[in-house]
C-alpha cells in the first residue's frame, strides 16, 4: 500500500498512535491524584512535581547517560515533593489545596531553576519498543513505536485496584480518605498513612515528568508539561477514581490531545492550535456532562475537601 | 467466639477534669462477667466520660482501672481492646464506601499485609452463623439502613473478640422494635455468660427491659445502682434527677384546630445519591395543629425537610402555605411566618465562626429594626436582642458575642429556637428537636413547641422518638421508606402500633 494513500485513515492512526504516546504521562498522573485522594487528600501541587520529575529525569539521564537513572531520579524527587506536600498538610489548620498551589508554583519555578543548564544539550532518551515491525507501513510502523513507560503504567493500575481491594494497606488507604474519624477509632494513624499515600502518588507523578523528558515530547522545555498535571484532578473525577477507568480516560485525552498533530500530518492545517485545545474543550464538556445539581459524585472518598 | 468468661473490670474512684468542668468527681463501677449492665444517668452526668476513660480516649485525672483484679493503665485504645474492652459509638464508626465484609475486617490488629480473601469469607461466614443475627456482608455500607449499621457496629466488636461490650445510646436512631431485638440478642450472648454489655442509656425503659445491673451517675459522682430486679422506676428517677421535683409533662389544651395552613401535595424527592427518597407525599397541617411524623431515620425525613428548607429541590410535587404556592424564598418565609428547627443545628442552621448574636440575627438582620437606613446592620440593636433572648431562653454562654460552636448541644438547641420561635410563628417545621438533649432541656423545648401551637402556629414535627410524638402531636402519621404509610389521631395512637408501621411489619401483624 502507497503510505500516501491511507489519507483518512492515517489520521486515525496517527490519533491512536499519539493516544498510547500522550496519554502514559497522563495515566502516571491520574494514578498519582488517585491514589493521593483515596486517602482524603488533594494534591494540586502535581503540576509541579511532574516539571521537577521531568527536570531531574533529564539531567540525571544527561549527566550520568542512563536515561533509567534518570527515571528513578525523577522518581524519588517526585516523592519528596509529595513527602513535602504531605509533611505541610498534616500541621493542623492547613489547607491541602492551598498547599498545592503554593508547590505546584514553587516546583514549576525551581524545576526551571535547577534544570536552566540542561535545555540546550542533549540527554540519552528512554528507548521504545517496535512492536510494528510486521507492517510495511511508516504510519503503522511509527504509530506503535510504544515506551515501556506505558505498560508500566497499565501495570501500575492494574496493581493499584489489586492493592485497594486486597491488602491491608489498601484498605487502610481507602478507610482514612472516606471517614477518618473511623480509621482513628480503629487506630490507624491517618496522617502517616496520607503521607505514605502522598508519596507514591508524587512518585507517580515524577515517573510521568521522566516521561515527557525523556521520552515524549523527550526534551526539557519551560511549558513542557503543558497543564498536564492540574487536568490530573479532573481525570481522576470521571474516571471515578477507578484505577483502571485512569487508563481509559488518559487514552481518551490522549486521543484528545494528538488530534491536532494528526489532522496536521495529513495537510490540515487551519485551526491547529484550536483542535490543540480539544484536551481542554473536552476537559470542560465532561466535568458538565457529570456534573449534577442533585447528587454526589459515587466513589468520592468523604474526606476530600473539595468535595465537601 | 472465645469461651472464657470475660474479665471482671472496676473503675475505682475516678477523677477527670475538663478546664473548670469536672466531669468525673470519683465515680466507683464494678462491671460482673456476664452482666448487662446499665449506665444511667442525664446528659452530662458523666457517663460518656467514664467510659472513653476505660476506653483509653481520656486519660483520667486519678483514680484505678482494674481488669480482673489487677490494677491496669490504660493509655490508648489498643491497650483497651488488649483488655477485651470495645465500644459502640453514637456516630457511626463504618467507612461508608467499603463493604460490611471489609469493614470488618479492617479493624483486626492481625490483618496479613496482603488478604486472602477466601479465607476471610469463611472466618466471616462462619461468625456470622454464630451470631444471633447478620448483615449481608457484601452490601455496601453505604446502602444500609441505620438498624443494620448499628447491628454491623456491634457484629465488628463481637468480631474483634471484644468481651466487654460498651454501647453508647445504640437505640437513638432504632424503632422500638429493632431496638428491642438488637438488645435481646446482646443480653443472650451475656447470659451465656460469652459477653459483658455495658449499656449507656438515659432511657428508664431500657433499663428495665434489659439491664441485669445499674450504676446511676449525677453530676460526675455515683448516684446509685444495684440490681434492676429490686429497685422500682420511681427509685431511679430519683437517683437520676435527684431530690428535685420531676418537671411536670408539658402542659396541654385540647383545642379545635383551625383551617388548613400547610399542604404538601405529591412532593417527591431525589436524596443525593440521586435516589427516590420522598415518593409522592402529601400531607397537610392546620393552624393549632401539631402533626408528627414517626419513622426511623433514613426514611426520606431528611430529604423532606431539606425540600420544605429550600437546601434540596423536589422532582414533583407542591408546597402550599396559606393555600398559595410558597417558594421558600426569604421574602416568603417572612411574610407567611415560616420557622425551621433543623437536624443538627450547628451546620444546618447556624454559621459556626459567627457570634451567638449574629447567628441569632441570621433571620431578620436585613429586615427593618436592624437596619439603618436600609444599608447598614445596626449593630447595637442586634446585640440588645441577643441580650433579651439568652435572657428569656436561658441559653448558657459566654455572652452574645461568643461564638456559636462554643455552646453545648442543649444551648444550641435553645439559641436555634430562640431565633426560630420568637418571631410571628405560622408554620413550624422541626426535626427531632430534642435529640440527644437531657431531660431538662426535652421538657423545655417540648414545652414550647406546644405553646407555639396553642398560640396558633401549624407545626409539622419530625421526631424518631415516639414518646415525643405521643406527648405532643394532635395526629400522628408514619413515614416508611419515604412514603406516609400510616395515619392516626392522638387518642387512638399507641406506641407499638406505631413501631409496627416504622418498621415495615404492620402486614405481617395484621396477617397473624
Amino acid at each position: 500500500m502507497n503510505p500516501g494513500e491511507i489519507g483518512w485513515w492515517g489520521v486515525l492512526l496517527a490519533v491512536a498512535g499519539g493516544a498510547i504516546r500522550i496519554s502514559t504521562p497522563y495515566l502516571f498522573v491520574s494514578l498519582a491524584e488517585t491514589l493521593t485522594e483515596k486517602s482524603g487528600r488533594v494534591n494540586l501541587g502535581l503540576e509541579g512535581t511532574l516539571l521537577i520529575g521531568a527536570m531531574s529525569g533529564y539531567g540525571v539521564s544527561f549527566l550520568t547517560g542512563s536515561p533509567w537513572l534518570g527515571v528513578a531520579a525523577a522518581a524519588a524527587a517526585g516523592a519528596a515533593f509529595g513527602l513535602l506536600h504531605a509533611a505541610v498538610c498534616s500541621l493542623p489548620r492547613v489547607n491541602d489545596v492551598a498547599v498545592g498551589i503554593a508547590l505546584f508554583i514553587f516546583g514549576t519555578g525551581l524545576a526551571f531553576f535547577l534544570g536552566k543548564r540542561f535545555v540546550e544539550p542533549h540527554a540519552e532518551r528512554l528507548p521504545v519498543w517496535a512492536l510494528g515491525g510486521w507492517s510495511d507501513v511508516p504510519a503503522i510502523r511509527s504509530a506503535l513505536d510504544v515506551s515501556p513507560l506505558f505498560f508500566a503504567g497499565i501495570a501500575v493500575a492494574f496493581a493499584l485496584r489489586w492493592a485497594l481491594a486486597n491488602t491491608r494497606w489498601g484498605l487502610i488507604v481507602r478507610a482514612v480518605g472516606d471517614n477518618a474519624e473511623a480509621a482513628r477509632t480503629a487506630g490507624f494513624a491517618v496522617n502517616l498513612t496520607r503521607a505514605l499515600a502522598t508519596a507514591v502518588g508524587g512518585l507517580f507523578a515524577g515517573v510521568a515528568g521522566a516521561f515527557l523528558s525523556l521520552s515524549y515530547p523527550g526534551t526539557w522545555a519551560e511549558g513542557l508539561s503543558s497543564g498536564q498535571g492540574l487536568m490530573a484532578v479532573t481525570l481522576v473525577i470521571f474516571a471515578r477514581w477507578g484505577p483502571l477507568n485512569c487508563f481509559w480516560v488518559s487514552l481518551l485525552f490522549g486521543g484528545a490531545a494528538a488530534l491536532g498533530p494528526a489532522l496536521q500530518s495529513v495537510g490540515v492545517n487551519s485551526y491547529y492550535y484550536l483542535i490543540g485545545a480539544a484536551p481542554y474543550a473536552l476537559t470542560l464538556a465532561l466535568l458538565i456532562a457529570s456534573s449534577s445539581r442533585r447528587r454526589r459524585l459515587v466513589g468520592a472518598p468523604g474526606e476530600l475537601s473539595i468535595n465537601r | 467466639m472465645d469461651t472464657r468468661p470475660p474479665p471482671l473490670i472496676e473503675a475505682l474512684d475516678m477523677k477527670k477534669s475538663f478546664g473548670p468542668v469536672r466531669a468525673l468527681d470519683g465515680v466507683s463501677a464494678r462491671f460482673e462477667p456476664g452482666s448487662f449492665h446499665a449506665l444511667l444517668g442525664e446528659n452530662g452526668a458523666g457517663k460518656s466520660t467514664l467510659v472513653k476513660c476505660l476506653m483509653g480516649f481520656h486519660a483520667a485525672d486519678s483514680g484505678t482501672i482494674r481488669v480482673d483484679g489487677e490494677v491496669r493503665a490504660i493509655g490508648d485504645p489498643r491497650a483497651a481492646r488488649a483488655a477485651g474492652l470495645g465500644m459502640v459509638f453514637q456516630h457511626f464508626t463504618l467507612v461508608p464506601c467499603m463493604t460490611v465484609a471489609e469493614n470488618l475486617i479492617l479493624a483486626r490488629a492481625d490483618l496479613a499485609p496482603i488478604i486472602d480473601w477466601r479465607a476471610e469469607r469463611r472466618g466471616i461466614d462462619a461468625f456470622l452463623a454464630r451470631m444471633p443475627f447478620s448483615v449481608d456482608p457484601d452490601a455496601p455500607v453505604i446502602a444500609l439502613a441505620a438498624g443494620e449499621k448499628q447491628k454491623l457496629e456491634i457484629l465488628k466488636q463481637l468480631y474483634l473478640g471484644v468481651r466487654v461490650l460498651i454501647l453508647d445510646e445504640p437505640t437513638s436512631v432504632l424503632t422500638p422494635q429493632e431496638s428491642d431485638e438488637v438488645l435481646s440478642h446482646v443480653r443472650k450472648l451475656a447470659e451465656a455468660g460469652l459477653l459483658t454489655v455495658v449499656l449507656i442509656t438515659h432511657k428508664f425503659r431500657e433499663v428495665r427491659a434489659h439491664a441485669g445491673e445499674v450504676t446511676v451517675l449525677r453530676n460526675g459522682r455515683n448516684a446509685g445502682g444495684g440490681k434492676v430486679a429490686a429497685l422500682d422506676t420511681e427509685a431511679l428517677i430519683e437517683m437520676t434527677f435527684g431530690a428535685r421535683p420531676a418537671a411536670a409533662g408539658a402542659t396541654r389544651t385540647e383545642r379545635a384546630a383551625g383551617g388548613d395552613y400547610f399542604e404538601l401535595r405529591g412532593i417527591s424527592a431525589l436524596n443525593d445519591r440521586g435516589a427516590l427518597a420522598v415518593r409522592d407525599l402529601s400531607l397537610h397541617v392546620a393552624s393549632g395543629e401539631i402533626v408528627g411524623v414517626a419513622g426511623v431515620s433514613g426514611n426520606g425525613q431528611r430529604e423532606l425537610v431539606e425540600v420544605l428548607a429550600g437546601q434540596r429541590e423536589a422532582e414533583r410535587g407542591g408546597i402550599l402555605v396559606a393555600g398559595q404556592a410558597y417558594g421558600r424564598s426569604r421574602a416568603e418565609m417572612r411574610a407567611l411566618g415560616v420557622y425551621l428547627l433543623a437536624e443538627e443545628p450547628l451546620d444546618s442552621s447556624c454559621v459556626r465562626t459567627l457570634s451567638v448574636a449574629d447567628n441569632l440575627a441570621l433571620r431578620d438582620f436585613d429586615a427593618p429594626g436592624f437596619t439603618r437606613s436600609g444599608w447598614f446592620v445596626d449593630r447595637a440593636a442586634i446585640a440588645r436582642r441577643a441580650r433579651d433572648l439568652i435572657a428569656r431562653f436561658g441559653i448558657r454562654c459566654a455572652g452574645p458575642q461568643a461564638r456559636i460552636d462554643t455552646l453545648s448541644g442543649g444551648n444550641l438547641q435553645r439559641a436555634v429556637l430562640a431565633r426560630e420561635l420568637s418571631g410571628d410563628v405560622r408554620l413550624l417545621i422541626a426535626q427531632n428537636p430534642c435529640l440527644g438533649l437531657d431531660y431538662a432541656a426535652t421538657r423545655e423545648i417540648r414545652g414550647r413547641i406546644l405553646e407555639a401551637r396553642d398560640r396558633g402556629a401549624a407545626v409539622l414535627l419530625l421526631s424518631e422518638d415516639l414518646d415525643e410524638l405521643l406527648e405532643l402531636a394532635d395526629r400522628v402519621v408514619v413515614m416508611l421508606d419515604g412514603r406516609l404509610v400510616f395515619a392516626t389521631g392522638r387518642a387512638q395512637a399507641e406506641a407499638a402500633q406505631l413501631g409496627r408501621h416504622m418498621s415495615g411489619h404492620s402486614a405481617a401483624v395484621v396477617a397473624a
